[in-house]
């Protein structure tokens, strides 16, 4: 028998629990986050469109960089204000 | 941690019966305990010595916490504290020592002692565990009788492929000898999970990658610069291009640990090297979470992220170590990381200037990503020491050569739009007009190492990630012990 230490950092849970799916977008305020690529918001102008018409009220985002994290306040501004989230990860 | 034990006042004697100089004084403290309040502590036979009633230290507890490294050793004890030690045997310490007059009359004057059980190599690891085992932290995982230990680090995700060595306590208590820090020391955060790294956690991945324990300083060093905002190693994980962290090592650590700056220096076959370059990825795999497929979305990957990492040749070059031009002092241990996407081997075996060889390194640079990409990538030039002496001979410092070499990158726009030369990739039109464009940032975009065998008139191109303060910058730290 070996024992052997940790190597991880023991803080990973087994399973994250999800958030509910919205059953309905009309009414909710659902956030565009653009990652600064190519073309992200040609496909988020098209997202907003059909958001739009379907009752949704649209707050568009965009991180500085797409080759960094989304700084702190853009997440906590995200997470205040919308009831969901679109990020458009393509070129 | 167990607590030393209390030695009794008087002066103590540490022996053991396999040390022939121990064998010769043998009557010496049998004198002794007659004549003075000796206590005798003997670590093997508890026989021994004879007309001494000793006392037995079979677990090695009073060797072990009172440091004893050589028997036989006097120790002078008052009110439980060591006051004076000796170690051997010498008539004139031994007399001084015990405040009586000749001893051991037919003995040689003079025997050097042998080493302590309780500095055995082959028992020092346990002995380690058995006294300081409880200072590490870490959860304990306990592999199953049947269980293959190889396979089961496998199955729990540990490993980047390649076998790993099991990290026991023992294992780890030696590699935490490599470093004066304290284990629980929280050395910084790791992305992506921006979790607490320990010194103890960074050693038991050292351990796993193979490491030694003097390595320990370098991997420490190195995880904190790959873990900084400017390197960036969440999005360096993140991206679909093979970027990974590049660590090149300069100072006198370098000789000392044994690390390869010369032949095949970015290639297999040294251990410091292969090992230092593992652990850094291991500790952001295990401890920041950061794994292929998960937030590790590289299209393709490249070899050098299962390790990258070597030494500088300083004394063969004519130039300042790179960890002095990112703003370590020279001379001084430091590790440095750029973010590397792959290697290119730049041939010109004709070239005897300094010009001509700058040309064919900018040719090579510009077609590093895509030819008619530009300015969005940085480049580390390690130079061949055939290579370097053409520049050293004709008196060329680094800036020198690493501006003229961005200079002869420069292509106007018209040859790098989207659609010129029949390729789709390209600056937008808007570059159309423009002129002396160069491949990489001036000033700060290229960087010049020097390392390689002394046969071959070679430079290696490592290309770079998305540059400056948008992607990864180079940052260099200080090695300390």
């Amino acid at each position: 028998m070996t024992i052997v230490m940790d190597p991880t950092n023991e803080q990973r849970p087994a399973a994250w629990e999800r958030q509910r799916r919205l059953d309905s977008v009309e009414g909710k305020t659902i956030g565009l986050l653009d990652i600064s690529k190519a073309r992200g918001d040609v496909f988020l102008d098209e997202i907003e469109r059909q958001l739009v018409s379907r009752g949704a009220n649209v707050l568009r985002f965009m991180k500085p960089t797409f080759a960094k994290p989304a700084p702190v306040d853009l997440r906590h501004e995200i997470a205040t204000q919308c009831d969901a989230v679109i990020e458009a990860l393509a070129d | 941690m167990t607590t030393a034990p209390t030695l009794p006042d008087g002066i103590v004697a540490i022996v053991k019966r396999d040390c022939p100089t121990c064998v010769l004084v043998e009557p010496v403290l049998a004198d002794l305990a007659g004549r003075t309040d000796l206590t005798v502590y003997v670590q093997d036979d508890p026989s021994f010595p004879a007309g001494v009633d000793a006392i037995h230290d079979g677990d090695l507890a009073v060797s072990w916490h009172h440091e004893i490294e050589t028997v036989p050793t006097l120790l002078r004890v008052g009110d439980g504290a060591e006051t004076e030690r000796i170690v051997g045997w010498s008539r004139e310490q031994w007399e001084t020592f015990t405040g009586v007059a000749d001893l051991g009359v037919d003995l040689p004057d003079w025997r050097p002692g042998c080493g302590s059980l309780s500095v055995d190599p082959d028992r020092v690891d346990e002995l380690r565990v058995r006294f300081t085992g409880s200072k590490l932290h870490a959860r304990r995982v306990e592999f199953a009788v049947l269980e293959d230990e190889m396979e089961a680090m496998f199955d729990r995700g540990w490993s980047d492929g390649l076998p790993l060595v099991p990290p026991t306590e023992a294992r780890v208590l030696a590699m935490l000898e490599g470093t004066t820090r304290d284990p629980q020391e929280v050395v910084t955060l790791v992305p992506p999970d921006l979790v607490d790294v320990t010194v103890e956690k960074i050693a038991i991945n050292a351990v796993m990658a193979g490491c030694k324990p003097e390595y320990l300083p370098v991997v420490i060093a190195g995880v904190e610069a790959v873990c900084t905002d400017e390197f960036n190693m969440h999005g360096v994980l993140a991206t679909t291009m093979p970027a990974g962290p590049v660590l090149i090592v300069n100072g006198p650590i370098r000789d000392r640990i044994g690390m390869n700056h010369g032949g095949n220096a970015l290639g297999q076959g040294n251990r410091a090297n292969a090992t230092i370059g593992r652990a850094v990825q291991l500790v952001v795999r295990n401890v920041g979470g950061g794994r292929p497929g998960e937030v590790d979305r590289a299209t393709h990957g490249q070899p050098g992220k299962l390790t990258f990492c070597f030494a500088e040749d300083e004394a063969g070059s004519p130039w300042t170590p790179l960890s002095a031009d990112l703003g370590v002092d020279d001379g001084a241990d430091a590790v440095s990381v750029f973010c590397g996407t792959g290697v290119q081997n730049i041939t010109d075996q004709l070239s005897r200037d300094p010009e001509s060889l700058c040309r064919s390194f900018a040719e090579t640079i510009n077609a590093m990503q895509h030819p008619k990409l530009i300015l969005g990538f940085d480049a580390l030039l390690v130079l061949g020491p055939e290579h370097v002496r053409i520049f050293a001979e004709a008196g060329w410092d680094k800036a020198t050569t690493r501006d003229r070499i961005i200079e002869l990158t420069k292509r106007d726009g018209a040859e790098l739009v989207r659609g010129a030369g029949g390729m789709a990739e390209g600056l937008p039109e808007a570059f159309a007009e423009a002129e002396g464009l160069p491949k990489v940032r001036p000033g700060v975009g290229l960087l010049l190492a020097h390392a390689g065998g002394g046969a071959g008139l070679f430079t290696q191109l490592i290309a770079g990630w998305v540059s400056g303060e948008k992607g990864s910058q180079p940052v260099a730290r200080r090695i300390t012990a």
